[in-house]
């Protein structure tokens, strides 16, 4: 109650100056964590460089809630064993399987098989109606990288969403009212 | 690494369909592979084995197809005796390619998952290279 009188002191105190002063801060460090984001776009080739992994299909290796990082160089061949991550048309949840056959031509076009480690069957009843391979055009990035358990903030701001405004009001009242000193 | 074929039938909704059956020794701790020593170390969770056979046909340079799998978790027993183990998955080719096909290769591979970090692929050093006959079965059943 003391400290919150405080802050209240505080507030009233603020003349307009420093009030302006804070809200540029508080965008300079939006701006700054939006232009890392698209740096590591840039950088990794993928639209979406580090995803949450959402349903159990590639466990033990990965589970809901874990991080995974991708990369999606052009270049890159898409080779039997590999983890990748791809869209299905008309789906926005990225998939996160292992690529199980390839048929790759000699002009470098290539279409693929692939299956969830902890599936019994294989991706295709997942594609759409009369598709039966994917190809690069659908691939979001290959898995390099992962960390356990972090990604579950994400899934839990996103099932509960009074948790996630109640985390931005949170930081929001935060950012605003730290001092430099 | 020791394989052998035994026989193929085909083809099925034009397809080739190939039979393989193989034995895999592989002893991971202390076998003449010396890579293999220390790979279950504290980072990593588990081994995501696969043994897939790759070839080119008329209609396509490169063809990668993954036969058999294993997850394999620290503390597993990290010795492979498998034989005359049939393929997990059906071994269809995109097209008739199989048939007359001299080199088809064999690998063993796998992806080191660990508790944190880097996921690497890797390919086992020794292969096996396995012709097809010129001409199918017309007989089995699978």
């Amino acid at each position: 109650p003391g400290a919150a009188m405080d802050l209240f002191g505080d507030l009233r105190r603020m003349n307009k100056r420093q009030l302006y002063y804070q809200v540029l801060n508080f965008a300079m460090i939006v701006s700054s964590a939006l232009m890392i984001w698209k740096g590591l776009i840039v950088i990794t080739g993928s639209e979406s460089p580090i995803v949450v992994v959402l349903s159990g299909s590639m466990e033990p290796a990965f589970h809901r809630g874990d991080l995974l990082f991708l990369t999606n160089f052009h270049d890159d061949p898409i080779r039997a064993g590999e983890i990748v991550v791809f869209k299905l048309e008309g789906r926005d949840i990225p998939i996160v399987h292992r690529v199980i056959k390839i048929h790759e031509k000699e002009n470098g076009n290539v279409k693929f098989l692939t299956k969830g480690d902890n599936n019994e069957v294989d991706d295709r009843g997942l594609y759409k109606e009369g598709q039966n391979w994917l190809e690069k055009k659908d691939v979001v990035g290959r898995a390099r990288g992962f960390l356990p358990y972090v990604g579950m903030v994400t899934i839990i701001m996103n099932d509960y969403p009074k948790f996630k405004y109640a985390l931005l009001a949170v930081m929001g009242a935060y950012v605003l009212l730290k001092r430099e000193s | 690494l020791r394989k052998n074929v035994e026989d193929f039938t085909g083809p099925r909704e034009r397809s080739d369909l190939g039979f393989i059956t193989f034995d895999i020794t592989a002893d991971i701790l202390t076998g003449k592979k010396i890579i293999f020593l220390g790979i279950f170390d504290w980072n990593v969770k588990q081994l995501f084995l696969f043994l897939s056979a790759e070839y080119s046909t008329k209609n396509n340079a490169l063809n990668q197809v993954v036969l058999w799998d294993k997850i394999m978790l620290r503390g597993d027993n990290p010795r492979l005796f498998l034989k005359d183990m049939k393929s997990k998955y059906l071994f269809f080719d995109d097209g008739n390619g199989l048939k007359g096909n001299r080199n088809i290769t064999l690998t063993l591979s796998w992806n080191v998952v660990p508790n944190a970090g880097i996921l690497p692929l890797v390919t086992g050093s020794g292969h096996v290279s396995v012709p097809f006959p010129d001409n199918y079965e017309t007989t089995k059943s699978y």
